[in-house]
């Protein structure tokens, strides 16, 4: 429903779901550290999803560059555009930031329409991910990679923010006067944090590409940035885990409600809408805020 | 080390500023004292870069800042405190210190990120200056709380205590004794002269409590309706029939 999913036999189905899982939590980590770390919002990470997985497919298909270059190049472009768009609209205050994203998401999205390899209905025979020319032709070699990367990203992240730079974004979240105070390079730190989360999300659509082999412009819309949104507010914006929870949430929910078979959308949008009212901080700052009170309870 | 010259503000109608000027020397306890109103936090704004003036200059350690950004300004050695709280208030105690660390430390997103040898070593250095900082202000049982579950007097305590660690030649503090009990104020005028004299920071105190201000600063320069009507040693002070005046003319004379 949400995607369009290769023809696969019933064996790789569960693998198919850990790769796309994988994937949108590579996004999704992103979009945390954005949101839940330095407080901004972005409408427009399928824009970046997107720009990562045609500039890839791109280069490594007409340009014959190796994909692990393509995939590096793409991460840049985007970087690139993360900075055009976040220099301006970030001395912008509230709410601008986000309609800027959204029109950024949008823009994107027309480009790949109108000048993407293919318009409207897209284009094949993407190269499959590959390195040091050992192939990846299984989905299950293929999930590996995904999650071996999104594992290395979580670590990334993690250390960044346990440092320097992530207390620097906490605290603009807290108090940007007392930042400018303290001589934080407010503006730097937002671009610096933008870029960030856009190339996490280049490298995961740089992924999608390589792996489905077949992208059109429908993938990367605004309803997949509302989607991307959703993963990180449900899974909780505070920490990265969140992000993580999230994405396999939304992207294994979808499969789950199959058997309510034509009702499943009604489902789904019930399910998100409840989770959304009822667990607003987020399933992982709520339960693991359950698991220290029963700790602090069980040591008194 | 501070040169205010001429400065003027003006906010819709309301002059909050008109041609101020004094100077804070260099090893001073300086106060800035006036009524509720006189236009003493919009100095400290201007000297600190939130927003400029209309009219005049500020210098600092021999260089024009008044055109400068708050975080240029504090990366001169320029640091200071707020009179509404301005903590990070969803960091812990130590977090808010280690903030202040910031411009003393590099470590970037992908240092960081990538856990480079000078990252551990720079962090470690700044967690141990940190808490050194956290037992100076009487904080150091409370590194690990949020910042906003303390009570008010720490609050202030840890807002000085995030100044000090960008190690600043001159340090504004706008009104540090608000809301605090004789006691705390106390203890607070010890600990600002100790500052001021053991760390050989410069200070400038904006207070609205004349006792503490009469007790520890060695020049005072008052203002009234934004404009300055007198400067001195503090028994002068206390002796300007101008400055009576201003004080009384308020309800609460106290102040
Ligand atoms: N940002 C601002 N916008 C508008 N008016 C302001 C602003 N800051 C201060 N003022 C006005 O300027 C005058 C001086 O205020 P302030 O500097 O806060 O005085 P003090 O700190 O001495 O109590 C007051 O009349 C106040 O209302
Ligand atoms: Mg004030």
């Amino acid at each position: 429903m949400v995607y369009a999913l290769p023809n696969l036999t019933d064996d790789s189905y569960f693998i198919t779901l850990m790769i796309f899982s994988g994937i949108n939590a590579i996004v999704a980590i992103g979009l945390c550290i954005l949101m839940g770390s330095a407080g901004q919002v972005s409408l427009g990470q399928a824009g970046f999803y997107g720009i990562g997985a045609y500039a890839s497919s791109v280069l490594s298909q007409s340009f014959g560059l190796p994909v692990v270059i393509s995939m590096l190049c793409a991460a840049v472009i985007s970087g690139i555009a993360a900075v055009i768009l976040a220099a301006p609209s970030l001395r912008l205050k509230g709410h601008y930031l986000a309609v800027a994203t959204l029109g950024f998401g949008e823009i994107i999205h027309i480009i790949l329409n109108e000048f993407g390899p293919g318009g409207p209905s897209g284009f094949g025979d993407i190269p499959a991910l590959s390195a040091g020319g050992f192939v990846l032709t299984t989905p299950a070699h293929v999930a590996w990679v995904v999650w071996g990367i999104l594992l290395l990203l979580m670590i990334f992240s993690l250390n960044m923010l346990n440092a320097r730079p992530g207390r620097a974004l906490r605290a603009l979240h807290g108090s940007e006067t007392a930042c400018n105070a303290m001589g934080l390079d407010v503006v730097g730190l937002k671009i610096k944090v933008f870029v960030l989360s856009a190339v996490y999300a280049s490298i995961a659509g740089s992924l999608y590409a390589h792996y489905v082999s077949f992208i059109s412009p429908s993938s990367f819309t605004l309803f997949h940035s509302v989607l991307l949104l959703m993963m990180v507010v449900l899974g909780g914006i505070t920490t990265v885990w969140g992000g993580l929870v999230g994405a396999v949430i939304i992207t294994l929910l979808p499969e789950t409600l199959k058997a309510f078979e034509e009702l499943d959308v009604l489902v789904y949008g019930l399910i998100l809408t409840l989770s959304l009212l009822f667990l607003r901080r987020g399933i992982v700052p709520i339960v693991t805020a359950k698991i220290h009170s029963l700790l602090v309870r069980r040591n008194a | 080390m501070l040169e205010v010259q001429n400065i003027s503000k003006v906010f819709g109608g309301v002059h909050a500023l008109v041609d101020v000027s004094f100077s804070v020397a260099e090893g001073s306890l300086s106060a800035l004292i006036g009524p509720n109103g006189a236009g003493k936090t919009t100095m400290m704004n201007i000297i600190s870069g939130i927003f400029p003036p209309d009219k005049g200059s500020i210098s600092f350690k021999g260089g024009v800042i008044t055109r400068l950004s708050p975080a240029a300004i504090a990366r001169r050695g320029l640091s200071r405190t707020f009179q509404h709280i301005e903590l990070f208030a969803e960091m812990t105690v130590l977090e808010n210190i280690l903030v202040g660390r910031y411009i003393k430390s590099r470590s970037g997103f992908l240092a960081a990120g990538l856990r480079l040898p000078f990252v551990r070593t720079e962090e470690e250095k700044n967690r141990a200056k940190s808490l050194e900082i956290l037992a100076s202000i009487g904080l150091e049982g409370k590194a690990d709380e949020l910042a906003s579950n303390l009570p008010l007097g720490e609050q202030r305590m840890l807002e000085i205590g995030r100044a000090l660690a960008t190690e600043p030649s001159l340090l504004l503090l706008d009104e540090p004794a608000a809301g605090l009990n004789i006691r705390e104020t106390r203890d607070l005028g010890k600990m600002i002269v100790r500052l001021n004299t053991e760390r050989e920071i410069t200070i400038l105190l904006v207070e609205h409590d004349m006792d503490l201000v009469m007790r520890i600063s060695t020049s005072i320069t008052v203002l009234n309706f934004g404009q300055k009507i007198a400067s001195g040693k503090p028994a002068d002070i206390q002796r300007n029939r101008d400055v009576i005046t201003a004080y009384l003319g308020e309800e609460d004379p106290s102040c």
